[in-house]
């Protein structure tokens, strides 16, 4: 996957909440909320993250999460190493947002290609 | 001795209150009249070795890991699913095994319906031992850099002394599982603490944690300026004896801070060591 010619089905968010209208989460393994966008026709789903409030290794636990969902391509703030490694073996790639702003707000960057792609 | 043995934890709830040096010297004393056996389960950081340096005799600590065989391995998920640690990863393709989330506990190996987990050994720290003078051994558990688990070394140097007569403990500070792992199954434990706020309040949370273990537990004021009101309080409220006071002396920090031991330099001091031996014994119910 070059930087210019992405293909995307499924984009991850990491949400405070369950709209488009929630703020971004900056933590991967402990964002409250998955939010899955469907690119091309822009439907959304929220999902919970079940180990936002676990002990330890929720990083790789959180990543089985994307990869059970089919998503192809993950817009958060920071991802730990062993969700990376997950990631990484999973084919899903990684852009950061950290500009602090609300889902749609990354997900307007993200449809214009600014955000770093950082795995 | 009739026969009976007996395990002394001496711990804390703050760091710095004086534990390496209530353990040194108990041990000191005691070894003069009988075996004793000296554990550092402070494995993160172990210094009793200082007091008493002896050639060693080293061994590895080692946990069990899981390996998969990829030639079995069916990625049906399984293994993953039950990681409450988040060690296994299943990928349609591949399992990812992360060894520092993994705490040996074996379950993936015995929810696989493929056979294709086994375990194999990894190594997190050492244990060695030394005779640094005539009755008294030494064990020291030491955790490897890096290593996140610190309890299976401290199991392991427990075990070691597990046949001994009369064992003492020395354990880290604070109240966490290395702690609790340290003070299980001691049949009496020595609370060091220092008469300031912070040793009070840290004092609080080591009581706590010796009583819901069931370890009888007594007082040692440390470095005390004789203004210990809020510590005596604090003991006679909640039923604590004070079993020792060392007073704030600058040739005791002196003697501690090249390395010695005070027994050794003073051994008039061994008659309060041996005093706190007994009280111990009382705590614990053996009859000396």
């Amino acid at each position: 996957m070059s930087k210019n010619k992405v293909i995307i089905m499924k984009v991850c968010f990491t949400a405070k909440g369950t709209t488009l209208d929630s703020p971004m989460e900056e933590r991967f393994g402990r964002a409250p909320y998955f939010i899955i966008v469907e690119s091309g026709n822009g439907s959304f789903e929220a999902i919970k993250n079940p180990y936002a409030d676990g002990g330890g290794g929720i990083g790789p636990k959180a990543a089985q999460v994307l990869i059970a969902n089919s998503v192809k391509t993950l817009v958060s703030g920071q991802v730990g190493g062993n969700a990376q490694e997950v990631l990484a073996a999973a084919g899903i790639a990684i852009y950061t947002y950290r500009s602090g702003g609300t889902v749609q707000d990354a997900l307007d960057q993200f449809t214009k290609n600014t955000p770093a792609r950082s795995g | 001795m009739e026969g009976q043995t007996m395990k002394i934890a001496v711990a804390s709830g703050k760091g710095g209150t004086g534990k390496s040096m209530v353990a040194a010297n108990l041990a000191f004393t005691l070894s003069r009249t009988e075996p004793v056996t000296l554990v550092d389960c402070d494995v993160e950081e172990p210094n009793l070795h200082l007091f008493f340096p002896a050639p060693v005799i080293s061994t590895e600590v080692t946990v069990p890991i899981p390996v998969v065989d990829d030639t079995r391995c069916q990625h049906c998920g399984l293994c993953g699913e039950f990681c409450q640690y988040g060690a296994l990863t299943v990928l349609p393709d591949r399992v990812l095994f992360f060894s520092e989330l993994c705490h040996s506990c074996g379950g993936c190996m015995l929810v696989c319906p493929n056979d294709a987990i086994h375990e194999e050994p990894k190594r997190i720290g050492t244990l060695s031992a030394s005779v640094p003078q005539p009755g008294l051994k030494l064990i020291s558990g030491t955790l490897d850099t890096g290593s996140p688990h610190a309890v299976p070394v401290i199991r392991a140097a427990k075990k070691h002394a597990a046949r001994d007569q009369l064992v003492i403990i020395d354990t880290a500070p604070g109240t966490s599982c290395p702690v609790v792992e340290a003070l299980d199954g001691c049949d009496a434990c020595i609370l060091v603490t220092e008469s300031t706020p912070f040793g009070l309040h840290d004092l609080q949370l080591a009581v706590d944690v010796a009583t819901r273990l069931g370890v009888p537990a007594g007082i040692v004021i440390n470095r005390s300026d004789g203004k210990d009101q809020e510590t005596l309080r604090f003991c006679i409220d909640h039923d604590l004896e004070v079993i020792m006071t060392i007073p704030f002396d600058r040739e005791i920090a002196a003697i501690q801070s090249r390395g010695d031991i005070l027994c050794r330099v003073r051994p008039e001091w061994q008659k309060d060591f041996f005093a706190l031996f007994l009280k111990c014994s009382t705590l614990a119910g053996v009859e000396r």
